[in-house]
């Protein structure tokens, strides 16, 4: 089977995935079911020849389902009763309707799928095992090329957790000195 | 270009639960499946057909998938946990003070 079908079908699924997660009222099958999507889209990335990705979109899709069964499910949130408001609905699928048909024009853009445009790798690929020594281009663009990048997406992942742990402890600082 | 545009309703989806839901855990989950779109998108233009991914190999002379939209998406995973993590932290408290959380009725200013 060629490429195309297999993404065709899986797309599918993550289409159906999302919405399903949505609309479902109970929030455990909802979180397990953006689970679903987060694999689907690893199993993507492995056809689309990136096995790394591929690998990490699993490890943390997996970590991601376990903060939020953590976060939520334990703590037996009861879900809002939600009335539906109709008219805000509506409106709302009308704009992105809009939106959708308008995207068509500028996605008529871009090279069709297959065949991109492939200037700044092709210099990656034919000199990055010459220049850095590493077999797999995609770490030697991380860790050589665009390091200071990966050295900003640590400081955000680092000012993250620092945030969610702030935001998390039971007791102030002044409280524990008054103690 | 149909697949492109199958990426493109993944993200309306996304976009259309984070605007019409009143429940901030369904807030949260839009916002994943508005990132996935975006990373998949991303991929999909990078993709170059019957291309092998970006492992170097002695004596194989094929043709290879653009490596630097892969090194970008990975640290866009990366963050995305990181902020679906502060997502989940914020919520917590807010549960804790306000006993809902349905965004109708989060209103309150004082802490």
């Amino acid at each position: 089977m060629p490429v195309e079908l297999w993404l065709y079908f899986i797309l599918t699924v993550m289409i159906v995935g999302s919405i399903a997660c949505l609309e479902i009222k109970n929030i455990l099958s909802s979180i397990i079911t953006i689970g679903i999507v987060g694999l689907a889209l690893s199993l993507a990335f492995l056809f689309l020849g990136a096995p790394d990705l591929a690998l990490v979109q699993f490890v943390f899709e997996i970590l991601c389902v376990i903060i939020l069964i953590r976060a939520f499910a334990k703590r037996s949130v009861k879900l809002t009763a939600l009335k539906r408001d109709i008219p805000e609905t509506v409106i709302a699928v009308v704009i992105l309707a809009g939106i959708f048909v308008l995207s068509i024009f500028a996605l008529k853009e871009l090279p069709s799928f297959g065949k991109p445009i492939v200037s700044v790798a092709e210099r990656y690929l034919t000199k990055a095992g010459m220049e850095t020594g590493s077999q797999n281009i995609v770490t030697s663009i991380i860790l050589n090329y665009r390091v200071y990048d990966t050295l900003g997406e640590l400081t955000v992942l680092f000012t993250a957790i620092l945030g969610s742990m702030t935001i998390l402890r039971k007791i102030g600082r002044k409280k524990r000195d008054a103690k | 270009m149909i697949l492109y545009l199958m990426c493109f309703f993944l993200f309306l989806v996304g976009l259309y639960g984070a605007i019409t839901k009143r429940d901030l855990i369904k807030i949260i989950l839009a916002i994943g499946i508005m990132g996935y779109s975006v990373n998949l998108f991303l991929i999909l233009i990078a993709y170059r057909s019957g291309a092998l991914a970006p492992i170097l190999e002695k004596g194989l002379e094929f043709s290879m998938v653009d490596p630097l939209p892969q090194a970008l998406v990975l640290t866009s995973i990366v963050i995305e946990l990181g902020i679906t993590a502060l997502l989940a932290a914020l919520a917590i408290r807010i549960y804790e003070k306000y006993d809902t959380l349905d965004i109708t009725k989060i209103r309150r200013l004082k802490g």
